[in-house]
C-alpha cells in the first residue's frame, strides 16, 4: 500500500514538472540571483552579457551592475532592439536576461525575449529567476547594483 | 500516509510564503510627510498632492504591465465611489514608459480617479518603486500612514481609509 502511494505521488510530481515545463519555456534555463552573483564575482564575468528586458522606469532607478537596457520584452519594438544587439554575438554567447517588474508568474517580458533568442539559435541563454521583483530579490539583498541611469 | 500530509502542509505553507506582500504602518507620531509632486494627468489636467490637502489620499503606483496592479484597480474604483463623497481621493501614478496603454486601460476600466505618468525621480522621492504595486495611504494632513507593497486585500484599504476619514 505504502509503495503504491509513493509511486502515485512520484507520478503526480513528474506530471506537475512536465506541465510546468510546457507552461514555462524558461523552466530549464533559470538561474537564481545567488548563482548569478557568483558568476559575476568570478573570472567568467567578462564572458557574460546581461540584458534587461523590463520597463525603463525600473532600470533607470536601479539595475544589475553592467546590465544593458533593451526594453520590455512584451513590446515588439524591444524585441527588434534585442535582435540588433545580439546579431554580432556568437550563438554560444553566455546571455542572462532579466526583468523583475513583477512576480515571476506575472512577468510579461522574460518569455518573449527568451523565445526570440532561442529562435535566433542562441544556445547559452539563461533567465534570472526573480520571485517577487528586482527591488526585493536583488537590490534589497545588497547584490551588485548600479543606481540611476 | 502521515508523511504525505506533512508534505502537503509544507507545500501549502510554501505557496502562501511566496506571496510578495508587505505592509507597513507608519502611524503614531512618526508619520512622514508624503513627498509633493506636480504632474499633468492623462486628461491634460494638473495633478498635485497639494490640491488634495484635507482629504485622505490613496496613492497607487501601478502599471498596465503589472498583473497584480490591475487586479486592484476595480477595488479602487469601488472604494472611490463609496468613500469619495466622505473625502477620499485615490490617485494613480503609472510607471508605464508610455501613456498610450494607460489611457486605453483607464477608458476600458472607466477609472473614476485621476492618473498621471510618474517617472524614476518621483519614484525615488517615495523611496524607490522597484516592484509593483505599491500603495500609500495618506492622511488629511498629507502624511503617510500606511505603505503596502504587493497586491493587498481590498478590505485592508477600506479599513484604513474609513479610520482616517472618521
Amino acid at each position: 500500500m505504502r509503495r503504491s502511494i509513493k509511486v502515485v505521488f512520484c507520478l503526480i510530481l513528474a506530471s506537475a514538472a512536465a506541465l510546468a515545463q510546457m507552461a514555462d519555456p524558461t523552466a530549464n534555463a533559470q538561474i537564481t540571483p545567488q548563482a548569478l552573483v557568483r558568476i559575476m564575482q568570478s573570472n567568467q564575468r567578462a564572458k557574460l552579457l546581461i540584458l534587461n528586458v523590463g520597463p525603463h522606469v525600473l532600470f533607470a532607478q536601479a539595475h544589475i551592475d553592467g546590465a544593458e537596457f533593451i526594453g520590455p520584452g512584451s513590446d515588439p519594438r524591444a524585441i527588434e532592439v534585442l535582435k540588433n544587439r545580439v546579431k554580432s554575438e556568437p550563438k554560444a554567447k553566455q546571455i542572462v536576461l532579466y526583468c523583475g517588474c513583477c512576480p515571476w508568474d506575472h512577468c510579461p517580458n522574460i518569455k518573449p525575449a527568451f523565445e526570440e533568442l532561442k529562435k535566433l539559435g542562441f544556445t547559452n541563454v539563461k533567465v534570472l529567476y526573480i520571485a517577487n521583483n528586482i527591488g526585493a530579490d536583488w537590490v534589497d539583498k545588497g547584490y551588485p547594483t548600479t543606481r540611476g541611469q | 500516509m502521515k508523511r504525505l500530509w506533512i508534505l502537503g502542509l509544507v507545500f501549502v505553507l510554501g505557496l502562501s510564503a511566496c506571496k510578495p506582500r508587505q505592509s507597513l504602518n507608519l502611524g503614531g507620531g512618526n508619520r512622514p510627510p508624503a513627498p509633493e509632486f506636480a504632474l499633468t494627468d492623462i486628461n491634460g489636467k494638473p495633478l498635485s498632492l497639494a490640491q488634495y490637502k484635507g482629504k485622505v489620499v490613496l496613492l497607487d503606483f501601478w502599471a498596465t504591465w503589472c498583473a497584480p496592479c490591475k487586479v486592484e484597480i476595480p477595488h479602487f474604483i469601488a472604494l472611490q465611489d463609496k468613500y469619495g463623497p466622505q473625502g477620499l481621493q485615490i490617485v494613480g501614478l503609472s510607471m508605464d514608459d508610455d501613456a498610450k496603454p494607460v489611457v486605453k486601460f483607464a477608458e476600458q476600466m472607466k477609472i473614476n480617479y485621476p492618473i498621471a505618468i510618474a517617472d524614476e525621480k518621483l519614484a525615488a522621492k517615495y523611496g524607490g518603486v522597484l516592484g509593483l504595486p505599491i500603495a500609500f495611504v495618506i492622511d488629511k494632513e498629507g502624511r503617510i500612514v500606511h505603505k503596502h507593497v504587493g497586491e493587498t486585500a481590498p478590505d485592508v484599504f477600506e479599513k484604513e481609509v474609513a479610520e482616517l476619514l472618521r
